[in-house]
């Protein structure tokens, strides 16, 4: 049986872990390699890296850290992050990523999905998306927006429609983050997760909102997911990953239980 | 020494940087004589079995390599790897290698796994090897461990070559091949401590081989 993922998310800035509040406030909480392996050795079943830095030197930094990874931890992760041409999608690749995620770099040209698709095939290629809620309107029929910039900025495109549109560009995955939820530790976004999850065949990564075990349980059962992304929750020990999945297991959860 | 055989389409690094990591000596390389000398051989493969049978075809690879298994050279095929050392693969119409008997074919996202819920295609994440046969390749593996697959078409071989299946919509085969010639759909070399136990014990294997040779 197909086990549900826990996926921790490193926010990397300038080579070192960093955790944003509300995109802005950088605090540098740790190494990312050896964050990493921490949660590698833990149980993670797959870790992303998210690129925060804008400038090009630290995107030399970046990649140094994505290879350092590579050679330490023997588990999927994925790279997302300043990704706007197929080949930035290439440099994370050959550093040894498995998945690059596409976020607004897509928006703005849908074509990199399937060209990166056609290159490196659709399983590398995530989809991430961010979403706000909206009112429901002739543009965005299901009252779901994609927004970039961390949400500031509103696109006019229909969260649901992007994802079909993806899939069928050739995207292998979705990484489906809630704006609304971010942050809050009030739980996944259950209605948008599950309406996603449920309109493409491709496996949907829950994130944003995770604040308890829980709330992992509730996005991967009532929001069909199949996966689910967590961030403070364990980068402040909170919990562990290994408590994380434990708690899933009991709840009834396929997880994956030795590593 | 495990050679790494290289033919463009293999996620040859990812499996360098594993054999890296448990010591294991090894090179990527497609040069004849470099397989031929060393004690057992890793068929990596990603992407697409129509274009991996394309980069092995146009540089006469598909001839080094059967040759080498035909020699009981061990090999350890993995992924796109093992897809094409059947006969032929539904993914681009693609006449294989014909080593084993057998297809490989793609995922229906029709059928129904556990949840009572239709299978997402690719199969992608963590699951469980049920062994329908003894294997070497899983001493010192527990039985219900994980490992990571990604990947819409599965391997159909000739039943007597099925060694071990997974549970995805219906229970396909995840490993298939003989002794000394082994087949995996997932992948060891990103399967945490359970994979990295797989290749020690294909390299044992292969070292004890060339021992008795």
């Amino acid at each position: 049986m197909l086990s549900k993922r826990v996926i921790p998310c490193l926010d990397v800035r300038n080579g070192r872990l960093t955790k944003g509040i509300k995109f802005k406030d950088n605090i540098d909480i740790g190494d990312p390699v050896e964050t990493a392996k921490r949660y590698y050795e833990d149980g993670a079943d797959e870790i992303v890296f998210y690129d925060i830095t804008a400038s090009h030197e630290a995107r030399g930094i970046f990649l140094g850290v994505v290879e350092k990874v590579a050679s330490q931890i023997f588990i999927p992760f994925s790279v997302g992050g300043g990704i706007n041409t197929v080949n930035d999608m290439r440099d994370v690749l050959v550093a040894g990523a498995e998945k690059v995620s596409v976020n607004s770099g897509a928006v703005k040209n849908p074509d990199i999905i399937s060209e990166g698709a056609a290159r490196f095939g659709s399983q590398c290629v995530v989809l991430g998306m961010d979403v706000k809620q909206v009112k429901k309107s002739k543009n965005i029929p299901s009252g779901f927006e994609i927004v970039i910039h961390g949400g500031r900025k509103h696109m006019g495109i229909d969260a649901l429609e992007w994802a079909k549109t993806g899939e069928a560009l050739g995207a292998g995955e979705i990484c489906l983050n809630s704006i609304d939820a971010d942050g809050t530790k009030d739980g996944y976004h259950l209605e948008l997760t599950r309406l996603v999850a449920e309109a493409v065949t491709i496996p949907v990564i829950a994130s944003g909102g995770a604040g308890s075990p829980q709330h992992m349980v509730d996005a991967v059962t009532k929001g069909r997911a199949a996966a689910a992304l967590i961030a403070s929750i364990v980068h402040y020990g909170e919990y562990t990953i290994s408590d994380l999945k434990r708690h899933m297991a009991n709840a009834g959860v396929q997880t994956r239980s030795i590593w | 020494m495990l050679a790494i055989f290289d033919y463009k389409a293999g996620n040859q690094t990812s499996v360098r940087r594993a054999l890296d990591h448990l010591g294991i000596p090894n090179e990527i390389t497609n040069d004849p004589g470099k397989l031929a000398n060393s004690s057992g051989i890793i068929f990596p493969g990603v992407g697409a079995a129509g274009q991996a049978m394309d980069e092995l075809l146009s540089e006469g690879l598909d001839k080094v390599i059967k040759d080498l298994i035909a020699k009981k050279k061990p090999v350890l095929g993995i992924c796109v790897g093992c897809q094409i050392l059947l006969d032929y693969s539904e993914e681009n119409d693609t006449k294989a290698l014909e080593v084993i008997p057998g297809e490989c074919r793609l995922f229906n996202p029709s059928w129904v796994d556990y949840e009572n819920v239709t299978i997402r295609v690719p199969h992608m994440g963590w699951n469980q090897v049920e062994l329908t046969q003894e294997c070497e390749l899983f001493g010192g593996i527990e039985p219900d461990a994980d490992f990571y697959f990604v990947h819409s078409y599965f391997p159909a071989p000739k039943e007597e070559f099925v060694i071990g299946t997974t549970r995805y919509g219906i229970d396909f085969c995840s490993i298939h091949g003989r002794k000394g010639l082994w087949a995996v759909q997932f992948h060891p070399e990103k399967s945490g401590r359970p994979g990295l136990q797989l290749l020690k014990n294909f390299y044992s294997y292969c070292k004890e081989a060339s021992d008795a040779e």
